[in-house]
């Protein structure tokens, strides 16, 4: 497990717009994945507010999915988004971290289905969800 | 010859790419991810400015998908807030130096969002166009195309709905109204 999410972690290192958006992978395993965003003021949507702007947490989330497919035991390489839906349930809290748990619940040879919660501090009421269907491919 | 004079061209387009820049450079997202805004009249189209950070798969490479999501976002959100408020930038309702100095109406929220990939993001710029399908007063419908070198050759393509500002500009009555809705 821990020798996963060192792979894992080197593998979003790599990824230039995840670092860009200081992504840290928490959990991941299964089919399971878990991704923190810190708050940072240049990610805001709404400069009254000080809200994050979806397009971020869009960002969290397909990230996230993604990570999930490659994590599940059935898949043999990389993936990518074929279809992405996001619901945004509230406003993110200002200053507050953004966390996604990605769960792959179903994987075939060539599409993976993924589901998505996004959120801040307060865990009972989710900030989005997310549901998408992505690709399995043999390489990366 | 009753009838009053056209505006000098450069008074009306100075008044439009004023108030245009202002709801633009309001957003610290969009300036991050370097999305600029052409504009023919009232219709925008959304310029997103390639750079190394941008990228998602770099052994392809290609754009990260979530960014491709977020132009999208971005360019639909900004083209149904411009067509609405359109008529308060022409009447003069809305003075674009006053929107400047950081007097903004509020912004539609995004409730959902779909994006349909078509084609992984080419490592250089991207545009998108969106159609406002539906502008209620408390819900819009908003469609939007991407693409990179042919216009035929769509990148992505997403659909999405918006809830409009409620009550008043500051947004006062629509806080009200939120609080009113949760259950205490």
């Amino acid at each position: 497990m821990g020798e996963k999410l060192d792979l894992a972690r080197q593998m979003m290192q790599m990824i230039p717009h995840a670092q860009e958006l200081g992504l840290k992978l928490t959990e991941i395993g299964d089919g399971v994945a878990e991704i923190t965003m810190p708050y940072d003021t240049k990610l805001i949507g709404d400069p009254k507010t000080g809200v994050i702007h979806g397009g971020a947490v869009s960002t969290l989330m397909d990230t996230c999915c993604g990570a999930a497919v490659m994590s599940h035991p059935l898949a043999p390489g990389g993936t990518a988004t074929i279809d992405l839906r996001i619901e945004y349930m509230r406003s993110a809290t200002p200053g507050q971290a953004i966390t996604t748990k990605a769960t792959c619940h179903h994987i075939s040879r060539n599409v993976a289905f993924v589901r998505a919660v996004a959120m801040d501090d307060d865990t009972e009421q989710p900030v989005a969800t997310a549901t998408g269907a992505f690709s399995v491919e043999a390489g990366f | 010859m009753s009838r009053a004079s056209p505006e000098p061209m450069q008074v009306v387009k100075q008044r439009r790419d004023a108030a245009l820049t202002a709801l633009v450079d309001s957003v610290p997202y969009i300036r991050f991810l370097n999305i600029s805004f052409d504009r023919r009249g009232d219709e925008l189209t959304g310029v997103l400015n390639f750079e190394q950070k941008l990228i998602g798969n770099p052994f392809l490479p290609a754009l990260h998908g979530g960014v491709t999501a977020a132009f999208l976002e971005v360019t639909a959100m900004m083209s149904l807030n411009w067509l609405h408020l359109w008529p308060k930038i022409e009447s003069g309702e809305l003075d674009p130096a006053e929107m400047a100095a950081g007097h903004l109406p509020r912004h539609p929220k995004t409730i959902d969002f779909t994006v349909d990939y078509l084609r992984s993001g080419l490592p250089r710029d991207a545009y998108a166009r969106a159609t406002v399908s539906r502008a209620g007063r408390r819900f819009a419908s908003v469609r939007v195309e991407a693409w990179q070198d042919n216009k035929d050759r769509l990148l992505a393509q997403a659909t999405g709905h918006f809830l409009m500002p409620q009550g008043t500009e500051n947004g006062e009555e629509q806080a009200k109204g939120e609080v009113a809705a949760k259950p205490t």
